[in-house]
């Protein structure tokens, strides 16, 4: 039963935790005393996606796709090899496609039997990706959810939406913004959001120079 | 629908998040359960779930990530309904026993 830790009856004891931060503890004690876990490869999974995964990698992969034809040929024709070269590889062995946005259509990604992600290159997807809301209404309404996120499309860009599954995972290569020809590829990566690459917003434009907060602006 | 890239999100909004997600991953890779199978079990238990009600992406999403995670060892015979009870309440008992400001520890298997 949970304990009142506000009662002043009470010694002051350590904070109880959650219900299921209990039962969490307690189906790790379990495996660890079975031999079946190890806690520390528990935390070095942790600190890999706390610390050292995230949409960064995505944006390495794009503004190197921006900087560089062959690589970005290579990258629309099989991402897999091209992206284990850089490490990149996905740990549950799923399959990468990465896909293109152009002038007549803009692609956007969705899992709508879960939250299935490209993890090494966006690390965990955001609240919004995992809720109900977006994984039933961006396929049915994707243009009103984009308006949502701040994107308006030309009228004749038509929308994708690519459903993710537990082998294969998307990425959306957003379109290079005007303006940023002789743009390294440092520079270029400030430009690439996490959401871009998801395809709810574009490229941010070189004049707002990787300030949050104004991707999806037209 | 709120546009959250305008502030930056933390990758696990709690702790349990995090541990619960590294067990499912960790076990994959364990090779106790393929990760197909892992997103069939889990996202049959997210439309269940999400029957009832709206899921937010957040704590429901994670709670039904633990209950299929529960649902699995209790079918593979690794963790029966009574070993987490007793567990838990062991877990439950260390707490409610440590001073606050002490590192909790669970007393020893008997």
């Amino acid at each position: 039963m949970p304990h009142d830790t506000s009662d002043p009856q009470q010694p002051p004891h350590s904070h109880l935790p959650s219900d299921p931060s209990l039962r969490v503890k307690a189906l790790e004690t379990i495996l660890t005393r079975k031999g079946l876990i190890d806690p520390a490869a528990l935390d070095e999974i942790i600190d890999t996606y706390e610390n050292r995964i995230g949409p960064q990698n995505g944006a390495r992969v794009v503004a190197r796709a921006w900087a560089d034809a062959a690589f970005r040929t290579a990258l629309l024709e099989d991402a897999d090899p091209v992206l284990a070269q850089m490490g990149f590889n996905g740990r549950q062995g799923e399959h990468v496609v990465v896909v293109e946005n152009t002038p007549e259509r803009h692609n956007m990604v969705v899992c709508t039997l879960c939250s299935c992600y490209p993890w090494p290159l966006l690390g965990i997807p955001p609240g919004w990706y995992k809720s109900d809301a977006y994984r039933a209404r961006a396929v049915r309404e994707p243009r009103k959810v984009l308006s949502e996120f701040g994107v308006a499309l030309p009228e004749g860009t038509a929308v994708r939406v690519w459903d993710s599954t537990a082998e294969v995972r998307y990425l959306v290569l957003p379109m290079r913004p005007a303006g940023t020809d002789h743009w390294s590829e440092d520079q270029l990566m400030r430009l690439v959001s996490r959401d871009s690459m998801i395809g709810t917003a574009l490229a941010r434009r070189p004049d707002t120079g990787g300030v949050a907060g104004q991707e999806g602006a037209e | 629908m709120e546009d959250p890239s305008h502030r930056p999100d933390p990758v696990f909004d709690s702790p349990w998040h995090a541990q619960v997600f590294a067990l499912v991953v960790h076990l994959n890779e364990r090779g106790l359960f393929t990760w197909p199978d892992w997103v069939a079990r889990f996202s049959s238990a997210l439309r269940q779930a999400g029957l009832s009600q709206a899921l937010n992406g957040g704590d429901d999403y994670f709670a039904v990530w633990l209950d299929t995670l529960e649902q699995v060892m209790l079918e593979q015979g690794l963790a029966g309904v009574e070993d987490l009870t007793d567990m838990k309440r062991a877990w439950e008992r260390a707490y409610v026993q440590t001073p606050h400001g002490d590192p909790v520890h669970l007393e020893d298997p008997s």
